[in-house]
């Protein structure tokens, strides 16, 4: 240490002025580093002749959609695309929510088994599936899984359900009240429900790579509750099942639910990775209106605005939920 | 307890038990007698052999590979010096661990195992095999070496160690891209393995600093530092990597003025450094969260500057109790290079996708991905490995079981 | 309010608080700057042209085994590069897919994109993307492909079936014209890259596939058994295809816009890489030859008024041979496809390829 202190202390020690200088040096590289690349935007986008526009979204979109909720046809404009995609990405990651925690749930209490066998496959599932990419994982249940389905005659069939090339056909209601269940038609399947298996190779790489995830925040949720617990549980001879279901995954929710706010959030923005199999998710119907209307700027605003507006919703409601679960505690 | 005993105690406990163990050890010994016979028969290596280098390096000119393979051997000797030093080296307050221990005994052995048979296995030319083998006798020797005489130079081992992973880092860039002498090969002639790797390591590397500012600046007092940070952080975290990266694609080039705008590999590498800095930055703040705020205030009693408190006391505590999520985040920050296929970049499933797209591999994409799949796990493996192992080393003693 | 604010938590406030600046922020006007020729004298900096291709089709843009790309696009970038720098190895390619294609050219990325791109009003037009189209090379038409045995013969056949199609290509749009037009329903498939769209219908997801004719005709070739696909015989749309600068630089596309016209006109007036020396000493020797000394630069200044150097015709063909010799090796009778010239002949002989006068 420099033992020639001064009497008074230089400016630079100044523990007033100090934390003012650095936000304002900080304030001011923002200010600069902002305008400079505004700056620029604007010159190129004008030189490009791109400048802000949102005029195209009421034009007709003249592209397909391949299976939508929301009725959608080519003469429609880009926001009812846009919206239809919108719906379609919902769509999957709602059913991925609750795939993915009945999944998560199921295998993270595996691990704590009685079973030596259960508790330690449960384990090594949960880590391998956790170690690959979920882009590649979508890929592999498209072409290698889905693709590689039988088709027409061939096809999986079991009774009123059929898995074929084409897709999942479930049995429901037609037609009003009428039940029917799939029928092959000159050799293409039909049926009242139906999933196609770009929509079933997203939703089946959604749920398996999150609910590995979800597994683990329920294991450790697990984890947390004290031993005695289970001890007493058993002690008043529930068993192990009836011990975790009464006992033990009341309390778990406690550090449950904040974990799998986090995991449903990440469901939600993995959705966006549907281009990898041919699913046409909001992400998807954005990239080819930026094909078809070159405005860049615009498209990305949308993306980044709707999937916002899904994490906000998520997080409302996860955060309701985690009120309700922590007064139930007290 | 005999192993019938545990077995039984294990697998057999009750008949429900019992029943689900009968169950579950049929359906995986059908599981795996069916996936051997078909990587055994059915299987069609063919297009792992006849593709290995362009999964490996893409378009990495034929040529200039030499440096790679130099590349290669470098980190193998790194690795294995690294890895003798940490076990030669006395850890304070714990007795001397023996030279090999029974966990190191079993990793050479499967190291020995692997490199014998998989080269081969790949159809890989003698030549090359030659090379794997003469690389796995590297690791092992210098790890043999290391850990011998670590003791004996502890003091210049400990200062070096920490230097040898940059240093190597950055001579393995100039090996890769070229200068000082060699040869440029643009980042648009890396592909496969070698791209992944890169872009990972260089997002990981650029992040972490970036991370540690974010979360610093997150709990700031100062209200225009902790502002900026939450919006960057939150920002970044709300939206899909895709988008992003898409963002980088499209748009970065009008916010730049023209062709200064980073070659789109590299511009790649950035997108993901500061998607990972956003994610890292919340790790590290859950890590300077678990240490008391008496520290800081204790330091700065000492008489430490604000920045030497951080830095010798918040941090190193801080950073410790981040560790697993700071490497969980590296390991899916290697996940996530994946997604530069989405964006046109060559990166190991972009190469494995064009592989595909020739005709006569069709219908043999579940071995590609298989591959990959292999590599990749073994790779988020190993850094997990690695992170529980500095974890158990770094944790002081009064912590530890 | 507080209500809201307890339920809302505080990361979610502020990224939207984040969007908002962004909203604001794009929302901000500024005036733009006239430029010159910036991207010739960028493109003679740094020594290099870069070009935007697709790297993946046989006969237009393709890989070799030997990393060396070739085709029809690729002797495109190679021309310019050859007249504009002289040299036709001067060229970084670039693989772009097809919805990140006008991105890259519009924010400068790629200075030339010759990636089988049709022309269209929308994509030319200031209001639209904003591109500035040299000369079509490719005079093509989109069309069907579907597996031999399937009974498709029309368009009509695919009502109600699933169309493999690569997402954000004018295809996609002309089929769903089509399929309206005829009232028919069917299921597009949509994949962002060639590769997977192919790779979808040969493991038969869907029951045809739709892209340019020669495109189709280029990908059959690879197939295992190209006689088990059918090309319809429908043609769907006109599909010129055509190589495309930005509307930024003026200057930058005219240089594009007559490199490309002087591989016609060349073709014409019968030059080819092998003669080109012999009529260039030809044309120096006989002053009568006016029309052959402009063409050449021997006399008069076209290549300075287009910002070329005044014999970039003569780099051009000696680099990569006139229109029809690029044809021929990369698409016709050189090469694996074998495609007919058709509406791609000179238009003395009854084609479409017409170079306006060098005058």
């Amino acid at each position: 240490m420099a033992d020639s202190t001064p009497a008074h202390p230089p400016w630079w020690h100044n523990r007033r002025l100090l934390p003012w200088l650095v936000q304002g040096a900080v304030g001011l590289t923002l200010l600069v580093v902002i305008a400079f690349l505004l700056g620029n935007l604007v010159r190129n986008l004008s030189a490009a002749g791109l400048l802000l526009s949102w005029r195209w979204l009421g034009q007709p979109a003249s592209f397909d959609i391949a299976e939508t909720l929301l009725p959608f046809n080519a003469s429609e404009p880009y926001w009812r695309g846009l919206l239809a995609g919108l719906v379609n990405t919902v769509r999957v990651v709602l059913l991925g929510f609750v795939g993915a925690t009945v999944l998560g749930t199921v295998v993270g209490s595996a691990s704590f088994s009685s079973n030596a066998l259960v508790k330690r496959l449960a384990r090594i599932v949960v880590e391998v599936i956790r170690n690959i990419p979920l882009l590649l994982q979508l890929v592999f249940w498209y072409f290698v899984v889905f693709l590689a389905l039988p088709n027409g005659a061939e096809a999986i069939q079991l009774p009123g359900i059929v898995l074929a090339k084409s897709g999942l056909f479930l049995p429901g209601f037609e037609a009003g009240l009428h039940w029917s269940g799939p029928t092959l038609v000159d050799g293409i399947w039909q049926a009242p429900l139906r999933f196609t298996p770009e929509f079933g190779a997203l939703l089946t790489g959604l749920v398996v790579y999150t609910g590995a995830f979800i597994a683990e925040v329920v294991r450790g949720g697990i984890a947390s509750v004290p031993k005695g617990q289970w001890e007493a549980a058993a002690s008043l001879g529930l068993g192990a099942f009836e011990s975790l279901r009464r006992i033990i995954i009341p309390q778990a929710l406690r550090v449950i639910v904040p974990g799998l706010n986090t995991q449903y959030i990440s469901l939600a923005k993995n959705s966006s990775l549907a281009v990898a199999c041919g699913y046409t998710d909001l992400y998807s119907v954005a990239e080819t209106s930026l094909n078809q209307t070159g405005r860049a700027i615009e498209v990305i605003v949308i993306l980044l605005a709707a999937y916002l507006a899904i994490n906000l919703v998520i997080s409302l409601v996860m955060n309701g939920l985690n009120r309700l679960v922590q007064i139930k505690e007290r | 307890m005999g192993p019938i005993q545990r077995l039984r105690k294990d697998l057999f406990a009750n008949p429900l038990d019992g029943l689900v163990s009968v169950l579950l050890l049929s359906g995986l010994a059908v599981a795996g007698y069916r996936l051997l016979h078909w990587a055994l028969t059915q299987a069609r290596w063919a297009v792992i052999q006849a593709n290995s280098t362009l999964l490996a390096v893409g378009r990495y000119p034929i040529e200039q590979q030499w440096r790679l393979w130099l590349l290669v051997a470098l980190v193998a000797a790194a690795s294995g010096l690294s890895w003798g030093v940490l076990r030669g080296l006395p850890v304070r307050d714990r007795p001397k661990t023996t030279l090999w221990p029974s966990n190191d005994r079993l990793a050479a052995i499967l190291l020995v195992f692997l490199a014998s048979w998989t080269p081969a296995l790949l159809g890989l030319t003698l030549a090359i095999q030659a090379r794997w083998w003469t690389l796995t006798a590297l690791v092992l020797l210098m790890r043999w070496l290391a850990g011998r005489y670590a003791g004996r130079f502890a003091k210049p081992a400990a200062l070096a160690m920490p230097l040898l992973w940059p240093l190597l880092y950055l001579l393995g860039m100039v090996l890769i891209g070229g200068g000082l002498g060699l040869v440029t090969v643009g980042a648009n002639e890396w592909g496969g393995l070698l791209l992944t790797l890169v872009e990972a390591s260089f997002a990981i590397l650029l992040s972490f600093p970036l991370g540690v500012l974010l979360a610093l600046g997150r709990r700031s007092s100062l209200p225009m530092l902790r502002w900026g940070s939450i919006v960057y952080i939150e920002f970044i975290r709300g939206a899909p990597l895709i988008t992003l990266l898409f963002l980088g694609q499209n748009i970065l080039g009008f916010l730049l003025p023209g062709g200064l705008a980073p070659d789109r590999v590299w511009r790649a590498a950035w997108i993901l450094t500061f998607f990972s800095a956003a994610y890292l930055a919340e790790a590290v703040r859950s890590g300077l969260a678990a240490v008391p705020r008496g520290q800081l205030e204790a330091a700065r009693s000492l008489g430490l500057s604000l920045p030497q408190a951080l830095g010798r006391v918040v941090l190193p505590q801080a950073l410790r109790v981040a560790l697993p999520a700071t490497v969980g985040q590296f390991i899916s920050l290697l996940q996530d290079t994946t997604l530069l296929s989405l964006i046109g970049l060559l990166d190991l499933l972009g190469t494995a996708r064009s592989v595909m797209a020739n005709p006569l591999y069709l219908g043999k994409s579940a071995e590609v991905y298989l591959t990959l799949a292999v590599l990749f796990w073994c790779c988020c493996a190993a850094l997990g490995l690695g992170s529980r192992a500095l974890e158990r080393r770094l944790s002081p003693p009064s912590l530890s079981r | 309010m507080p209500f809201l604010r307890k339920l809302l938590p505080k990361r979610s406030l502020t990224s939207t608080l984040g969007l908002a600046l962004l909203l604001v922020s794009c929302a901000a006007d500024g005036g733009g700057g006239g430029l010159q020729s910036q991207k010739i004298d960028l493109i003679k900096g740094r020594a290099k042209l870069i070009c935007g291709v697709d790297g993946k089709l046989p006969g237009f843009s393709f890989v070799g085994s030997d990393g060396a790309y070739s085709g029809l696009d690729v002797d495109v970038c190679k021309a310019v590069a050859a007249s504009l720098l002289g040299d036709p190895a001067k060229v970084d390619y670039r693989d772009l897919n097809s919805s990140e294609r006008f991105a890259a050219l519009a924010s400068g990325e790629v200075d030339l994109l010759s990636r089988n791109t049709t022309e269209t009003l929308s994509r030319d037009a200031a209001g639209g993307n904003g591109l500035s189209f040299a000369p079509t090379t490719f005079y093509d038409g989109q069309g069907v492909m579907a597996a031999a045995g399937s009974g498709v013969k029309s368009l009509k056949d695919l009502a109600g079936k699933p169309i493999c199609v690569e997402s954000g290509t004018t295809t996609e749009l002309n089929l769903a014209d089509r399929m309206r037009e005829i009232k028919a329903t069917y299921t597009p498939l949509k994949f962002q890259t060639g590769d997977q769209t192919y790779a979808a219908y040969l493991q038969g997801r869907c029951l045809a596939v739709t892209s340019d004719r020669s495109q189709l005709a280029a990908k059959r070739t690879s197939f295992p058994d190209p006689a088990a696909h059918l090309l319809l015989e429908e043609v769907l749309s006109k599909e010129p295809l055509t190589p495309a600068t930005t509307n930024a630089d003026p200057v930058w596309s005219d240089a594009v816009r007559w490199s490309v016209y002087a591989l016609m006109q060349a073709e014409e007036l019968g030059i080819t890489k092998a003669n080109v020396a012999a009529k260039l000493a030809q044309a120096k020797a006989n002053p009568n030859l006016a029309d052959l000394r402009r063409f050449l630069g021997v006399e008069g200044d076209f290549g300075k008024t287009l910002g070329l150097p005044a014999d970039f015709v003569v780099k051009e063909i000696a680099a990569v041979g006139n229109y029809g010799e690029i044809f021929d090796r990369n698409v016709g009778p050189g090469s694996k496809l074998k495609l007919d010239r058709g509406l791609n002949r000179q238009w003395s002989k009854g084609g479409l390829i017409y170079s306006p006068p060098f005058r």
